[in-house]
């Protein structure tokens, strides 16, 4: 059960991967890629990803454009989902064992991940 | 670059990670993270988010394999997860105020340490007749797997040692992009004396789970690109399949020889990079 879960996040992950990755391609076609580091940048300043896709609702939102790095982005965004339904689904297997404890561990687990998502950024 | 070979090239790249991965346990931030800082001479950072999606996807990808044959200790890993999960949080929280020169010279003595992990001697069969410690008990971490000659019980020692190691390994998990999975392995193989099958398969859980505590910082950080992503999630899982069937039929021992060295030889560069300013 928890296998097979982990089986259906990684191939719904590639899936949604390619499809964004192909509209990618079409997209951008024939641009110039910018990941070099300025010469004159100080490490204080890096562009990164754009702003839209650092966020599930702004990812989202372009998904309904059909825009392929947002469509990529959600395919990274499964993938990162995909350990976390793991702790989910293992801690539904203690509590249904009544196993308290773990049951309590992975709680914690979960909590200090989902902590992140809302308290950094 | 042009576009279309940027992610012909990170495909080539992504297929080896996983590769590497299945024949030697390690995630695959060893391969992508040279490849993109001292190969195509991105940013660090770029290189870092990347990574960590390697990581995810190699853990995930095995992990499909292991727990079918439930050698996997959930107990230990919940439980050690608790400190990989702080320590990537705090590793990620510290990463932005770090020079990237001196992460990459970090990276090349993990580096280092994960080349001579691939090729050292195993700890075959756990300690058997190791005394009670009574925190194991308590925590039920104490387990079973089974062999061709039947179930093989198995005690786990020193368990706040590996605690806090596995600390550790969360912070670097969480600075550098990669799982430290080689970090894990050690710390369950030699200080809590867990066998060789079950730390393996236990770390690779693991793995995929710190990884992506780091990863929701860092996708919120933008250090992880699309353009990057793309052809490193089908790659990755496209090298960890024909990995596990390799696994079978080679010899694996030659190969994790020529791995440690190439890894040797990677992480000389990294840190000589990193001390000279170029990364």
């Amino acid at each position: 059960m928890i296998g097979k879960s982990l089986r259906v996040g990684v191939i719904a992950s590639v899936l949604i991967t390619l499809c964004g990755g192909i509209l990618y391609l079409f997209q951008h076609q024939g641009l110039a890629t910018q990941y070099a580091p300025a010469p004159d940048e100080t490490d204080a300043h890096f562009a990164g990803a754009q702003p839209y896709l650092r966020g599930i609702s702004t990812v989202v939102a372009h998904i309904l454009q059909l825009d392929g790095a947002a469509i990529v982005q959600l395919g990274v965004i499964v993938l990162i989902a995909t350990p976390l339904l793991r702790i989910v689904l293992s801690l539904a297997a203690f509590i249904i064992e009544k196993d308290k404890l773990y049951a309590l561990i992975a709680a914690i687990v979960l909590t200090i991940i989902l902590s992140n998502m809302f308290f950094s950024g | 670059m042009d576009i279309q070979l940027l992610t012909l090239i990170l495909f080539a790249g992504a297929v080896c990670a996983g590769l590497l991965g299945a024949l030697t346990g390690l995630g695959g931030g060893v391969i992508v993270i040279p490849l993109l800082t001292l190969g195509l001479g991105f940013d660090m950072r770029y290189a870092v988010g990347t990574a960590l999606i390697t990581s995810i996807a190699t853990s995930s990808g095995a992990a499909t394999a292991y727990i079918r044959e439930g050698i996997t200790n959930i107990r230990i890993g919940m439980f050690l997860e608790i400190a990989t999960t702080l320590g990537a949080v705090c590793g990620a929280m510290v990463a932005i105020y770090l020079p990237t020169g001196f992460i990459a010279v970090i990276y090349g003595v993990v580096l280092v340490f994960s080349a001579a992990m691939i090729v050292r001697k195993k700890n075959a069969d756990g300690n058997v007749a190791a005394p009670d410690s009574p925190l194991a008990k308590r925590l039920k971490l104490n387990g079973t797997y089974p062999t061709a000659n039947g179930t093989v019980s198995y005690k786990v020692r020193k368990v706040m040692g590996g605690f806090s190691m596995m600390g550790l390994a969360g912070i670097l998990s969480g600075i550098l992009g990669i799982g430290s999975g080689a970090l894990k392995v050690l710390a369950m193989d030699t200080v809590m004396k867990i066998p060789f099958k079950v730390s393996t398969t236990t770390s690779n859980f693991m793995v995929g789970v710190t990884a992506a505590a780091s990863a929701v910082i860092y996708l919120q950080r933008g250090y992880i690109d699309p353009g990057l992503a793309l052809p490193v999630i089908p790659g990755v899982l496209t090298g960890a399949f024909f990995g596990s069937k390799i696994l079978m039929k080679a010899n694996v021992k030659i190969l994790r020889i020529i791995f440690a060295i190439l890894i040797c030889f990677l992480s000389i560069q990294m840190i000589y990079n990193g001390i000279t300013g170029r990364i």
